[in-house]
């Protein structure tokens, strides 16, 4: 029995049932992690013993007779961004190659609370910029569909963790697709909730305004199991949002019918492969046939979020990361005096698309540039939200191809602007807040082809039964990824 | 050519929160060094500000006793700068949309009433403090102290209103007076928890342009403030009289050398890069709490002090004096509550009192004579039973016993002697001992009395009354 291809659910169930224990859940995913590490390259730290404790805590709590939580037991892995009392939290960093956080993320505590068992700390691009994972400080990781392949990125080590069995489930974050991007290439469900709807503390800031974590799973049934644990509002976090959180699993109901679905035509133009937008029009074309309105919206400033996104996220990034400075914790240089040791310790510690993003962001925010760049973005930020609202006064949610493309080979895209094109479907969502989910729709030459489906604010019930229907009328979410010769 | 200075002050208050800005820890002063810190505080990876409200209100108080306008929507930015004691090499400060604007505060100077506009009033997080090894210039490493790192401060900006180092110490002396009055800071300069930055320029007289302007930093004391300001208006006039231009800088006062000092520039090339703190949501206040804030405010001090000249008679002098420290007004108050008369306890206070406080460095909070022992004493005087000399002698006691003046005036037997009788007996005795000075008196040099009302009251313990010594003594000396 391969317990590391289940999905949460299935896995409670035989939980509950006695049918395994946790602790052999727990190391059925190790001995899968040790036949497929060496490939993928999925994590920076390992956590087996503390998940062995875990488990074996869940093993009593059933053995007591005792009611658990649906992530009970259930082995995850967290991007190691997420901030873990105790256990190094490195951003794939050099910077941060040492770091122990004295405190837990709120996601960390909330998840405790529900007894899931955390496997460890998931490789990333260094400190989330970046989207192939390429860009990790330590190494890169690799496709389970193809290891010649990036897993997408930033939360590259969480997709392919998942993807390869080495974890039933993980948390990314997504500042501009970073969640929805890796698990379209890995063929998996990444929900990127609603601005505010899970807290931010422990999230070490990449772009504050826009980073948000949220799961990536197997399929929509996990995806709400896993948003239902996390979700909520937390005092530590100003900007989270003070809302009752739905039982999202109450979501998973096989009926679009009436749903009026979007379509913005300015996502379907040049640059989309073709094999990835005729994916999304039969996934278009499935839902209409189940009962859905379909039909054709307009998003007119699509074309600035892109450039948008690209000063508002380095301005706060050049911010955010001033604190890595080698004096108060991290890696620190010798220097002759303090301005020598602050550029020593940056230039050694953070990588190049830091440095470039630092350097972006420091000139957006320099006077006299100012105006004519961060604010202007600021502007261009406030038109993508009325583009949305306006949206979604005539539909329910919006669907679009998650990523131009399908996975791209490791070292292909070695010009950023590449590179950040990659997000252009993405990042309009997070620069308005929204929630979004993206889901397998398809395989194109064996790789999946992820679909976006968009909702409005605190709308994720919405899309999760939006995707759960589209996903019962399918088997694309039960494939599971070949790994190559493994 | 004559010159007009013109001076506006920047100044930082700390809050007296109990916690930080942005988290839970104490702001208590002079704790271990880094004790009182968290994640937080300390900017660690991950974690995110939550403002503390009490520093809202604080700061809202503040701003309604400066005759502020309100900003019913102001928000937090991000001042990006790298200095070790910054912990996120940034400070959440305030820039475009400060929590209150608009305002003013009226100064005394020169016996006329003056008033000087505020700019603005924000909010912001103290940074920590570095402690060097040596002196800062050859120091082989330096520590840092986290403590004071989120402490809440206020920086009250002044409009370029002022005219004389007189006026800028007189200003800085209201504000310390109106915030400690509102209860939101303790303005101790030498605790830093009051800090002065000034800017000074000079202008032809008749000119409303203004000159180009130095900033005075390392203003630690109201001393240091008048000397540093005094220092520049020369420094300046004479860079201007001899033709030359005074340069845009920041200066550091040196309070043992007495000069200002030229910081290196590289120090002066600041772009902050300010930008809105995207971790804090903005600020929108309720206009009815506010109102209920304003409605909470204490009488300030110049609403006391035309109280006390309108109530009890003082003067304006007085009234001011009194009225500079809250606590100082509110010992007045209560003296006066107490029972004791308005002017005497005005003079008791200005007089023994403020002395014996300078005397023990002690502030008049940690007062060990109460305003009732002080009433006590004043009402002992005013029915007679001791002069205002012993009076002197008495309060001594009273403050180094801490016992009521009648019970040292019982123990020590210092009732005065109002007995016609017995001080009868005691003028004829020094009348008879003194032969010449009786003789003096007699050929007519007054200055003799003096001399033989002096030894009366010797014999007495000085507790004959006095009135009726110089009574007696002229009606025996008649007869002699
Ligand atoms: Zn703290």
């Amino acid at each position: 029995m391969e317990l590391f291809k289940y999905t949460v659910h299935a896995l409670h169930d035989m939980l509950i049932k006695k049918e395994v224990s946790a602790v052999e859940l727990a190391k059925a995913v190790f001995a899968r992690t040790d036949a497929v590490e060496p490939k993928i390259h999925s994590y920076i730290t390992e956590t087996r013993e503390q998940a062995l404790a875990q488990a074996a805590a869940v093993d009593a709590k059933i053995a007591r007779g005792e009611r658990i939580a649906s992530l009970a037991g259930i082995p995850g892995a967290l991007k190691d961004n997420i901030c873990t009392k105790g256990v190094k939290t490195t951003c794939a960093s050099k910077i941060l190659a040492n770091f122990v956080p004295p405190y837990d993320a709120t996601v960390v505590d909330k998840l405790a609370a529900q007894d899931a068992v955390i496997t460890g700390k998931a490789n990333c691009d260094e400190f989330a910029m970046g989207g192939s994972t390429e860009n990790s400080g330590f190494f890169v990781t690799r496709n389970p569909w193809d290891t010649d392949r990036v897993p997408g990125g930033s939360s590259g080590g969480s997709a392919s963790s998942v993807a390869a069995g080495q974890a039933i489930w993980a948390l990314g974050s997504d500042t501009g697709g970073s969640i929805r991007q890796p698990a379209a290439y890995c063929g998996l469900v990444g929900l990127k909730p609603t601005y505010g709807r899970v807290s931010r503390y422990g999230l070490v800031a990449y772009a504050s305004s826009l980073d948000q974590i949220g799961p990536i799973t197997r399929d929509v049934t996990d995806c709400a199991i896993v948003l239902n644990a996390i979700a909520g509002h937390d005092a530590k976090d100003s900007t989270s949002i003070n809302a009752p959180v739905p039982d999202y699993t109450q979501a998973l109901v096989n009926d679009v019918k009436g749903l009026k679905i979007g379509l913005p035509k300015e996502y379907f133009g040049a640059g989309i492969q073709p094999e990835v937008a005729d994916a999304i029009k039969q996934a278009v074309n499935r839902f209409s046939a189940m009962g859905a309105e379909v039909r054709e919206v307009s998003l007119p400033h699509t074309q600035y979020a892109l450039p948008a996104y690209y000063l508002i996220a380095p301005a706060e990034a050049s911010s955010n990361l001033a604190r890595y400075d080698g004096v108060g914790f991290g890696h620190r240089a010798a220097g002759s005096d303090i301005i020598d040791m602050y550029k020593k310790t940056r230039s050694e510690g953070f990588g190049d698309e830091v440095k470039r993003r630092i350097m972006l962001g420091t000139y957006a925010l320099s006077s006299g540039y100012y105006d004519a760049y961060y604010l202007k973005a600021l502007k261009v930020r406030t038109l993508v939200k009325q583009d949305f609202d306006q949206a979604f006064a005539e539909v329910d949610v919006l669907i679009t191809p998650t990523a131009p493309t399908t996975a791209f080979k490791i070292g292909e895209l070695s010009d950023p602007l590449a590179m950040y094109l990659q997000d252009i479907c993405t990042i309009p969502i997070n620069l308005a807040g929204l929630p979004g989910v993206s889901l397998p729709c398809g395989f194109a030459h064996g790789l999946p082809v992820g679909m976006q489906i968009i909702g409005k604010p605190l709308a994720e019930a919405t899309i999760i039964q939006a995707a759960y229907a589209f996903e019962q009328a399918n088997d694309y979410h039960t494939r599971f990824a070949p790994l190559g010769e493994v | 050519m004559k010159y007009e200075t013109v001076i506006g002050l920047e100044v930082h208050s700390e809050l007296k929160t109990e916690s930080k800005i942005f988290c839970g820890c104490s702001t208590k002063f002079g704790s271990e060094q880094n004790t009182n810190v968290c994640p937080v505080c300390l900017g660690l990876p991950g974690v995110l500000p939550v403002i503390n409200e009490k520093v809202v209100e604080f700061a809202v108080r503040a701003g309604l006793a400066l005759n502020c306008r309100i900003l019913p929507f102001s928000k937090f930015d991000r001042k990006n700068y790298y200095y070790p004691d910054l912990p996120k090499n940034y400070q959440t400060s305030q820039y475009d949309l400060p929590i209150a604007v608009n305002g003013y505060l009226d100064i005394e100077v020169n016996g006329k009433t003056k008033r000087i506009g505020i700019t603005r009033v924000h909010m912001e997080e103290d940074a920590g403090k570095l402690v060097h090894s040596g002196t800062i210039s050859n120091s082989e490493y330096a520590l840092v102290d986290y403590n004071r790192t989120g402490v809440p401060l206020i920086e009250i900006v002044s409009e370029p209103d002022l005219r004389s180092p007189e006026e800028a110490k007189a200003y800085l002396e209201k504000l310390k007076a109106i915030l400690q009055y509102i209860d939101v800071s303790d303005c101790k300069m030498e605790e830093g928890s009051l800090r002065c930055d000034a800017n000074i320029s000079l202008r032809p007289v008749g000119t409303d342009r203004f000159g180009t302007k130095a900033e005075l930093k390392n203003l630690n004391s109201f001393r240091a403030v008048q000397r540093g300001l005094e220092y520049e208006v020369e420094r300046q006039t004479q860079v201007l009289s001899e033709g030359g231009r005074v340069i845009q800088e920041t200066r550091l006062w040196d309070e043992n050398k007495g000069v200002t000092l030229s910081m290196r520039s590289k120090e002066q090339a600041h772009d902050y890069r300010y930008f809105p703190e995207p971790e804090l949501v903005p600020i929108v206040v309720d206009p009815a709490w506010v109102e209920s804030v304003r409605a909470s405010l204490p009488e300030l001090p110049d609403a006391r002090k035309a109280r006390l000249m309108a109530d009890y008679g003082l003067s304006a002098y007085d009234a001011e004096t009194i009225t500079v420290s809250r606590a100082m007004a509110d010992y007045f108050d209560a003296t006066v509550t107490a029972g004791a008369d308005a002017k005497a306890a005005a003079n008791w206070l200005m007089g023994d009192v403020s002395k014996h406080l300078n005397a023990a460095n002690m502030s008049i909070e940690s007062c060990p004579v109460t305003p009732g022992q002080l009433a006590g004493l004043i009402a002992l005087i005013a029915k007679g039973t001791i002069s205002g000399k012993i009076a002197k002698t008495v309060f001594e006691g009273m403050w180094s016993s801490g016992k009521d003046a009648e019970t040292i005036v019982k123990e020590q037997g210092l009732v005065q002697i109002s007995d016609e009788g017995a001080i009868v007996a005691i003028v004829d005795s020094v009348i008879a001992a003194n032969p010449q000075s009786v003789a003096d008196f007699k050929a007519g040099k007054e200055k003799a009395i003096g001399y033989l009302v002096g030894q009366v009251m010797k014999q007495s313990k000085g507790r004959a009354n006095p009135e009726l010594v110089n009574k007696l003594l002229k009606e025996r000396l008649a007869l002699v």
